[in-house]
This record gives C-alpha cells, structure tokens and sequence, in this order.
C-alpha cells in the first residue's frame, strides 16, 4: 500500500454501535480526486465523518500519507485535511471574510491572531473562489450558494493535503460549479491536494474524478475509475432506477414515456428531435420517432419516450425494410412532425426527404419544427 | 474602520463603568459630594462618618457589583455559545437555582450546628449547586437539540430549585430566616472586603482562564465538527467551558444570591455595540458590560424607593427582559 497517499482497511462506520457500511477499502493517490456516489441515506456522509474523525470507526483503520489517522495529533490533523460540511453553519455577527479567516486556525498562535502571511492566504483563498465582493457582508446574510462558497474558500484557506467534501456543490448553480470544479481539477493537478468528497452530481463525477466510490446497502458496491463505474446499465442499478428513466451513456435523464398507440411520427435526426419528444410526452401524446441511426443525438431521448423508434445501426444505409416499417407507422399516425433540417446535403437525407413526401402524398398534416426559432 | 469602532465601543464601557462607580458610591441615604469621595479614597483626611460609608459600604458593595455582574454576563456569554443558543443564561438555564439550592441547604446546616461558613465553603456548596443543574441541562440537551425546548427544560429546573429553597427556608429557624430570604431574592448588600477578595481572585481568576480560551471559543461558533477539524480538543473544551461557566455563576450566587438576565441580556447589548462576536472582543467587553449593567440596576435598586431596598433581579429583569425579546424577535426575522 506504500504508493497510495490515502487508503483504508477493513474500515466499518456506524452510528451507536450499528454497523451501516462495512469493510470499506478505498486507496487513493496523492492528488487523486475520489467521489462518493449513492443513493441518499447510502451512508456516504457517514463515511466521510469517520474519515474526518468526527465519527470513530467501528472498525479497521483509515491510513494518511503513511501513518495512522485515528492517533494523528488533533494540530497536525488539521494541516493537513480540512472540511466542508453539507450541516447548514449558523455564525453571529460574522463577515465572510471572519469566516474564511477561521480556515487559518491551525496556523495561529495562542490567541489566533492571524498575520500578515495569514491575512494573504484568506484573501487568495477569496480571490481564487471569488467572492471577495462579499467579504464584509453579513454570513448570515447571503444565499445558500454563496454560504457554499465561503466555506469553499475557508477549506482552502487552510492549506490542506486532503480535503474532504460532503456535496460541495448542491447550492451552486451552473456557472459555479464549473468553476468549482475547474478549481478542485487545477489544485489537484497542480498542488497535488487530495479531495475526497461525495456528490449527487453524477455527470461531474463522472469528468472529474479520478476514482469513484459507489455506496449502496452496507458496503461499498463498486470502487473504480469513471470508465468502470459508468458502464453499461451499472448506474441504474445503483439507484434502482428503471432503466427506461435514464439513458446512463449521456447521463442525462428523462420522464416517464408515455406508453400507447403512436399518434404522432416525429422525423428527428441531429438533435433537432430531442425537444419535440420532451414536449409530446409533457403533452401525454404517445409518438414514434425515426429513421434515426443508432449514433444519432437524438437516439437516447428516442429510445427513452417513444413508443417505438425506427432505427438504423451506426454508419449503415438506410434499408428497405427501416423505411417499410417508417411508412407504416405514418399511416397509422394523424400527424407528422418534421424536426430534422430537410436541406441537409448529406446522401441519406433522401431517404427521409422522401419519407416526408410519402406523408404529405397520404394527406397526413405536416407541421415542421425548426429549432432556430 | 472596525479596530475603531472596537476601540471607542471598550472606552465607552470603561468610562461608563468608573462613572458608575463614582455615582454609586455618592448617591444614597447620605449623598456624598464627589470631591469628598476621592479625597477619601485617595486616603486624605475627610469626614470619619463618610469615609465609614464610603470605605465600609459602599466601595465594596459597588465593587461587587462590577465583579460579580461582570463574571455573570461573561458566564451568559459562555453558555450562549456553548449551547449555540442566544437566549441561554445562567439564569434562565436553571444553573443560577440549583446553586442558589445547595447554598441555601449549606447555610441552613451550618446555622443549625452554629458553624460560621467561610466564602470559600459558600462558593464550593454554589458550584456543586451550578454542577448538577448544569449537568441535567446537558443531558436535556443531547435528546432535544430545540433551542426553546432547552430553555424551557433550564426553567423548569430553576422552578424545581427554587420550590425546593423556598421548602428549606419555610423550615429553617425563625432567626435565621431574614438573612436567607434576603439573600435568596438576590442582593449585593453586606458585602465585605474579605468577600470582595474571594470573589476578586475566583472570578478575575475564571475570567482569565476564559479570555485564554477565546482561540477555541472562535472555532466552536462555527460549530463543533469544524472546530475538530481546525484542531480543537473537543471533549477538553466542552469540559473547561462548562466547569468555568458554572464557576462563574455559582460564585455570584454564593455571594449575591440569584440575579436574572444579566446572563442572558448583556452580551446581546454588548454585541450590538461593538457589531461583532470575536471572543478576543467580546470576553472583555461582556465582563465590563455586566459591569455597568450591575452597578446601574444596583444603583436603581437602592435609590428608587429608599430606604426600601429593591431585589436586585426585579431591576435586572425590568432592564434585561425586554432585551431577550427583541433577540428573539430579531432571529424571527432572520430565519431563525
């Protein structure tokens, strides 16, 4: 185990003497991003909590950099590893600067005043998540987000070798949790800090961990690296989710189909589909969609809403038997919506323009979906 | 800018206190003109009938006052941020009763078997006292994390205390009962030099223990588990705030008896003056507030119906209550 930084062994967390996760061997490298997944109530916070000693382990051994961390002196403990926690702090009369200011801690002498080298790390630590525009508001004062982000900088701030996040990002809107995650995957890289942390956001855990941890039940059910966790139809599993909810190649999720008879056909291809599914099935209108190719944008929503879906494999040529089975499904339809671009110059986009004929040919109403407006 | 406001705020309680002190010491049944007052105390030559008063009334009476209201508001400091809770108080939490309790059951027995009880007995009966209380509000407190049902519990148990005082004086004998009741309502009347000396070295003693805590009192606002995270011995610290907060309180009840809502009150006022809650500031800055708090209500207690003299907790309460329902009006407002 001497080339990992961070491992356990034979590790088993609980509360109140019940055991919840047993026998969890995680290992981990200096500078490796590990995520917790699973779903709520797994036990991930539990596992984090005994990995930051707020919680003892009922069992076996979490090792740092070599030695124990269970008999690791409380100051150099927190040298090394700092916390940002999912438990909603309640300061009074703090600014956010005063919170941040609190990550320097371990650094200050007896009566915790901070110095001049101090006072720099809190304002680069501020800088670098920015939100130096709120360094003299009230932390009672600002949102969720922003809370979430002050005690981003104030783990930071407190020059840690590990840092240990529980849901970091669950507050943070889009922009900022790019930008969080820029920032983890740049301190990762470049000053070799260590993150373990548990996230709901499995499209994230899937870009930016190095190693993935899946909790479920009451023991770790997977541990590997991103490409091992999200294979096929594992993720659904993990959740439990019916498999139709969630194409887990895009990670990108869908409602419930509406199941029964196609009554519209919809000719997708591109992308240009996937926003017509979405609003028939918010309509409650059962559809089919094609001819698409099984590589085409618009096959997982497809394949997740419509009731059936004409499909070609990846590169082939439409054949007679795809086309036979389209021209049928736009008899039995009342309508027909064109979303895919009827200019497009490509070889097989005959095939669909002459789909479209046959409709307009059986008198069926043709609506066309143009994206752009 | 904030330094400043630190500065001028500390100041203004300093000013506010010696001037408090001076009035405290003029005003009463016989007014005393300053000048003659600091002759007096510079140990100029003055009338012998005043420096009487001065020097064996009402210099150690105010000095009580300043001590013993300091070390209280400073224990309601303590236990505010120990209990996250900002309407927790030595008082309101039941501590102040159970010391009151076991000082009452001390002094009954030892009036029984005519032993004189030294201070240093009435403070150790007054911290076992603050003890026990203080340990059913902890273990009220790890089932119910509700701010108000703490608070609640914390009445309920000074109820049961005082019930149970007022049983041991009903029975105590007839004699010795005007001394206990007086006390038992809370006063800072017949306080003597030897007193103000236990209580100088017990609570400045406490306080600066305190003051040297004020690193690790900052990391536990955030809470406990980052506190632990910065470093901060836990189980050590949850000890030395509570055993310090009880030897705060139970000293004041020893010597003065119950006194309501300094506790609780004053540091609010103090944070409000000084907009922050930085244990470096507010650790001296709650001492001296209850300072002046307590010279200004025992002031009011002596003067406003002479010769009758006030409970001291019926001004404390006239001036601290309110302040305890603005704070809680506030939090309302703030999502709390």
């Amino acid at each position: 185990m001497k080339e990992y930084y961070f491992y356990t062994r034979g590790l088993t967390v609980g509360y109140g003497g019940v055991p919840l996760i047993r026998d969890i061997s995680l290992s981990l490298k200096k500078g490796e991003i590990l995520t917790l997944i699973g779903p709520n109530g797994a036990g991930k916070t539990t596992i984090l909590k005994s990995i930051i000693r707020q919680l003892a382990p009922m069992a076996g051994t979490v090792y740092l950099d070599g030695s124990e961390l269970g008999s690791m002196r409380a100051r150099e403990l927190s040298r090394r590893m700092s916390v940002v926690l999912t438990g909603r702090v309640r300061t009074e009369l703090m600014t956010c600067e005063e919170v941040v200011e609190t990550g320097r801690y371990p650094y200050t002498g007896a009566f915790g005043i901070l110095s001049e080298a101090d006072r720099r790390m809190v304002r680069e630590s501020m800088e670098r998540i920015r939100i130096l525009d709120l360094a003299k508001r009230d932390f009672m004062q600002i949102s969720d987000g922003q809370r979430q982000r002050v005690m981003l900088a104030r783990a930071i701030c407190q020059e840690p070798e590990v840092l240990v996040l529980d849901e970091p990002t669950s507050f943070l809107d889009i922009r900022y949790k790019l930008e969080f995650f820029d920032i983890l995957q740049e301190m990762s890289r470049r000053e070799k800090l260590t993150v373990i942390m548990s996230l709901h956001e499995l499209d994230f855990a899937a870009r930016v961990s190095d190693r993935i941890a899946c909790v479920k039940g009451d023991a770790i059910d997977r541990f590997g690296t991103p490409e091992e966790i999200f294979a096929e139809g594992y993720i659904a599993r993990l959740y439990d989710i019916e498999e139709e909810f969630c194409d887990m190649q895009t990670i990108s999720p869908e409602l419930r189909a509406v199941r029964g008879t196609p009554q519209v056909f919809v000719l997708a291809g591109n992308g240009a589909g996937t926003p017509v599914f979405r609003r028939l099935q918010r309509q409650g209108i059962p559809f089919a969609a094609g001819i698409l190719w099984e590589n085409d944008l618009d096959y997982p929503a497809a394949k997740a809403l419509a009731s059936e879906v004409v499909s070609v494999r990846p590169f082939c040529r439409i054949d007679d038997g795809a086309l036979n089975r389209a021209r049928a499904l736009i008899d039995s339809c009342r309508e027909v919506i064109c979303a895919v671009d009827q200019n497009l110059s490509g070889e097989f986009a005959r095939e669909l323009r002459s789909l479209l004929s046959y409709a307009e040919e059986k008198g069926k109403p043709v609506s066309r979906f143009d994206k752009k407006k | 800018m904030r330094q400043g406001r630190y500065g001028i705020s500390m100041a203004l309680l300093l000013v506010l206190a010696m001037a408090f002190l001076m009035v405290n010491i003029c005003a009463g049944s016989v007014a005393i003109p300053a000048g003659d007052v600091l002759r007096i105390l510079s140990g100029r030559s003055a009338d012998a009938v005043f420096a009487d008063i001065v020097l064996r009334i009402r210099l150690p009476r105010a000095l009580a006052a300043m001590i013993l209201g300091g070390g209280l508001s400073l224990s309601g400091y303590l236990l505010q941020t120990y209990f996250h809770n900002p309407i927790a108080g030595p008082f309101i939490l039941g501590i102040s009763s159970g010391a009151k309790l076991t000082v009452a059951l001390v002094m009954v027995a030892a009036l029984g078997a005519s032993v004189r009880i030294s201070s240093v007995m009435m403070i150790a009966a007054a911290f076992a006292g603050a003890m026990i209380s203080m340990g059913f509000v902890l273990l009220i407190s790890r089932v119910m994390d509700r701010m108000s049902m703490l608070v609640v519990s914390g009445v309920m148990i000074g109820y049961i205390c005082s019930s149970v005082t007022d049983l041991i004086v009903t029975f105590a004998d007839d004699s010795d009962i005007v001394n206990l009741h007086n006390w038992s309502k809370g006063s800072f009347s017949g306080i003597s030099w030897e007193h103000v000396a236990v209580m100088a070295v017990v609570i400045f003693g406490s306080s600066i223990c305190v003051f040297f805590l004020s690193k690790p009192i900052r990391a536990w606002q955030m809470g406990e588990a980052y506190a632990r995270s910065m470093g901060v011995n836990i189980p050590l610290f949850r000890a030395l705030l509570v055993v310090l907060s009880s030897i705060l309180s139970a000293c004041v009840t020893a010597f003065a008896g119950p006194v309501s809502f300094v506790g609780v009150a004053v540091p609010h006022l103090v944070k409000g003056l000084f907009g922050t809650s930085k244990p470096i500031c507010m650790i001296p800055a709650c001492f001296l507030g209850g300072s002046v708090f307590c010279l200004a209500c025992d002031l009011l207690a002596r003067l406003l119906f002479a010769p009758t003299e006030l409970a001291i907790s019926t001004v404390t309460a006239i001036f601290g209550a309110p302040v305890v329902i603005v704070v809680l009006i506030h939090r309302r407002k703030g999502g709390g």
